[in-house]
């Protein structure tokens, strides 16, 4: 047993951090560092930056552009971009769709879509939850009638995230609606400009536009944009669902966030002292970053199985990371809320251009929405209570 | 980064399991803890043959040379079968204060016997008002010609009854709780002038109370510079009480769902019922946490920068302490009222746990020590 990073190990974090360093825009890095949302050029601008070093879609294999780094280097990469903090890569393309295109799509579509992921030339949506189709996300109702060389797609998707930027969506979609619901179920590529679609925003408690409903209305999308066989969508969606969650801990960008939090808590004061020093916030705080390292040793732990394991494998530990990285990042906003204090309340409109002096601190505005926003974490990519029943059947067999 | 165990480490544990699935079951443990010593002298014996014993000393004292992770696995697999047989305060306690403290010709006298099985060791540290402030030291050390004299009481000696020789810290310079002044010494526990009181622990295991009145004892090491020696060994218990933690919150686990798996009610086994698979599965979150930090503690425990050593310990320490509470306590609630009962194991688990809790330092204590160091350095 060797806790250490390698020597190797060690000059890769030390490159990635240095490149870091040198090419993250400042503005991109204070944006994130209050919590606020970047614009979608920011995100492009960044990944133009990754791609151009070769760096945009490090986990693909090779001949798409990707690293071939061992899982402890993908590690350390994700943990150098949260720790900066720098956007990590766009998820809908680079680890959902992308993976599914090169493990099932055939060559057309690899050619076709891979290198505009890698460089970001398209935005990807996740077209899979439906208003009636949650946790229970097999019983989805949007349907595909073949007709000739066309499918036209009729329904409605959910949740789906950044649609408003997107220029494609990858969506399941009901094919056989006489097959049992998981067999009937199909994988399928839109593009966003099909007649058809409309988009409709969903403003979540935060006050921010993340999410958004997407309707279809008689959508006709070519036959050659379905991955895979017809009806065999729900083994892709399983193999997609199992790569979103490496990574789900977001250990790194807790991190970050714990070591913002005490430099703010060292400028806010309580009584004579300062936050930082009040007795209850500090244990408090210890105790989540206990936690915290607790549950970086255990993501450790399984990238060291998998690395010796072999992926491919869902993983059922990675259950574990999920919840107690859910449940981490809802404490650290938290704490944050304990920081701020009465500053929680100003309610300042969170888009680019707002000018209007800060009420309070000038990070304050961005505190309470992030509370907010967080409680999501433990809703989606299943929701905790999801994970606990993958836990009990899966790991404990009951 | 490696997890992984090697091939010596791998026979070791697979030995003390067998031993232990051998002759360690829930009613045999019951057995070792009826005789007049409260643990079995057999099971002690077999210790010794197995290399047990010999583990953490260096080659030169007949040793084995194991580290952390080597004490980490024999003490998780302890934790599991709830032995009772003094290893910690013998061969982890006693053991790493002598091989870091004694001089050769000290541990030449004293280590044979150890890792023969003759000579049970023990450390007298504690104090009435010390609760866990290892600097918190009042007995006292004078000179008294080529040795020392000794004067004070020690509460709370763990398997104190049954050694053979004590080590006991005593003050020979320097205020109540300064970190210098602070000595150990070697008294055999015949010695004139020491009394002992045993008494049975609510885990079922033993401890005593020494009466110190002008006995004579010899110095292990610096007699006022123990105080970084007594820190170090601290974190090696720490982070072995961690794993045998870790070994009795996994038993208690798995009993549990063994227990979902087979009880009846309503026509089902209970396990069919979400809420009880979500607190089984919440228990699984909680081990999984505990063994991560208890890994972390095992591999940082003879970290030469004390800083570092200290945070990742007490860290661990507070991550295990509150998943054994809450698996013990879970382990408990699921069984009902079987569960409350001394003749079912899952009780007997809980208590262990309690206990740990209260050893070398609580959450609140090691809360305390990891905010004051500024933090786990994320």
């Amino acid at each position: 047993m060797e806790l250490a990073f390698t020597k190797e190990e060690l000059a890769f974090r030390d490159e990635v951090r240095a490149f870091i360093d040198a090419n993250l825009p400042a503005r991109i890095r204070d944006k994130l560092r209050d919590g606020r949302h970047l614009s979608k050029e920011e995100i492009v601008e960044w990944t133009r930056i990754l791609h151009k070093k070769g760096w945009s879609v490090p986990k693909w294999p090779v001949e798409y552009g990707g690293c071939d780094w061992t899982p402890i280097q993908q590690y350390i990469f994700s943990e150098e971009l949260a720790a900066a903090p720098a956007p990590e890569p766009l998820p809908f393309g680079y680890s959902m769709v992308g993976p599914v295109i090169y493990t099932f799509g055939n060559e057309a579509q690899k050619k076709r879509f891979l290198p505009r992921i890698a460089d970001l030339s398209d935005w990807w949506c996740q077209g899979f939850s439906e208003p009636g189709a949650g946790s229970d996300l097999a019983s989805l109702k949007t349907r595909a009638v073949r007709e000739g060389d066309h499918y036209v797609v009729n329904g409605q998707k959910t949740w789906t995230t950044l649609a408003q930027h997107a220029d494609w969506i990858f969506c399941l979609v009901r094919t056989d609606p006489e097959a049992k619901k998981q067999l009937g179920i199909s994988f399928l590529l839109i593009d966003m400009k099909t007649p058809g679609i409309t988009v409709r925003p969903i403003q979540t408690i935060d006050g921010g536009h993340e999410i958004n409903e997407v309707f279809f209305d008689d959508v006709r999308v070519p036959a050659e944009n379905l991955v895979g066989e017809e009806n065999r969508g729900w083994d892709y969606a399983k193999f997609l669902l199992s790569n979103e969650r490496v990574g789900i801990a977001r250990v790194g960008a807790s991190k970050a966030r714990i070591r913002r939090i005490k430099e703010l808590a060292a400028l806010e004061r309580i009584g004579e002292g300062r936050v930082i020093d009040d007795p209850r916030f500090r244990a408090k705080l210890t105790e989540v970053e206990i936690e915290l390292k607790a549950l970086e040793m255990t993501q450790l732990r399984v990238l060291a199985s998998e690395a010796r394991n072999g992926k491919g494998k869902p993983n059922p530990a990675s259950s574990v990371l999920k919840i107690k990285g859910s449940e981490i990042q809802q404490a650290v906003t938290e704490l944050l809320m304990d920081v701020v204090g009465p500053y929680a309340l100003p309610r300042a409109p969170q888009e680019d251009g707002w000018n209007e002096p800060p009420v309070g601190p000038d990070w304050a505005d961005a505190v309470a929405p992030s509370y907010f926003n967080t409680r999501k974490v433990s809703i989606y990519g299943g929701s905790n209570e999801i994970q606990k029943n993958i836990i009990a059947k899966a790991i404990l067999g009951l | 980064m490696d997890f992984d165990l090697n091939e010596e480490q791998r026979l070791l544990k697979e030995s003390v399991d067998r031993l232990l699935l051998d002759r360690y079951d829930f009613e045999a443990r019951k057995r070792h803890m009826s005789g007049p010593e409260g643990w079995s002298p057999e099971i002690w014996e077999s210790f010794a043959e197995l290399g047990l014993l010999a583990l953490p000393f260096s080659e030169e004292d007949g040793g084995f040379g194991g580290g952390g992770a080597e004490a980490m696995l024999v003490m998780e697999s302890f934790g599991r079968a709830l032995v009772v047989e003094p290893y910690f305060a013998t061969v982890i306690l006693g053991g790493g204060l002598m091989a870091r403290a004694a001089s050769a010709e000290q541990r030449a006298r004293v280590l044979p016997g150890v890792i023969e099985g003759r000579t049970r060791l023990a450390f007298a540290h504690s104090e009435r008002q010390s609760r866990y402030d290892l600097a918190d030291v009042r007995a006292t050390a004078v000179r008294d010609g080529e040795g020392w004299k000794l004067n004070g009481d020690k509460t709370l000696v763990l398997h104190g009854d049954c050694a053979q020789q004590l080590i006991v810290s005593a003050r020979v310079a320097g205020g109540p709780r300064d970190e210098g002044g602070v000595g150990l010494f070697l008294v055999a526990a015949d010695a004139p002038g020491l009394s002992r009181r045993g008494y049975a622990t609510q885990d079922g295991m033993r401890a005593a109370e020494v009466a110190l009145r002008d006995v004579r004892a010899e110095a292990l090491g610096d007699p006022e510079g123990a105080m970084p020696i007594i820190r170090q060994v601290a974190d090696e218990a720490v982070a072995a009480l961690c794993a045998e933690a870790v070994g009795a919150m996994e038993r208690a686990h798995e009993l549990t769902i063994e227990y979902l798996k087979t009880r009846q009610q309503f026509g089902v086994h209970i396990g069919a019922f979400q809420a009880l698979q979500h607190r089984g599965a919440e228990m699984f979150v909680a081990l999984e946490q505990a063994r991560s930090m208890a890994m972390l503690a095992a591999m940082m425990s003879r970290d030469p920068d004390p800083v570092e050593r200290s945070r990742a310990v007490s860290g661990a320490k507070v991550q295990v302490d509150r998943s054994g509470r809450f698996i013990g306590q879970s382990a408990i609630q699921l069984h009902g009222g079987v569960g409350m009962t001394m003749e079912y194991a899952v009780g007997h688990y809980f208590k262990r746990l309690s206990m740990i809790e209260k050893t070398f330092g609580d959450i609140d204590h090691h809360l305390r020590l990891v905010s004051e160091a500024g933090g786990m350095a994320l």
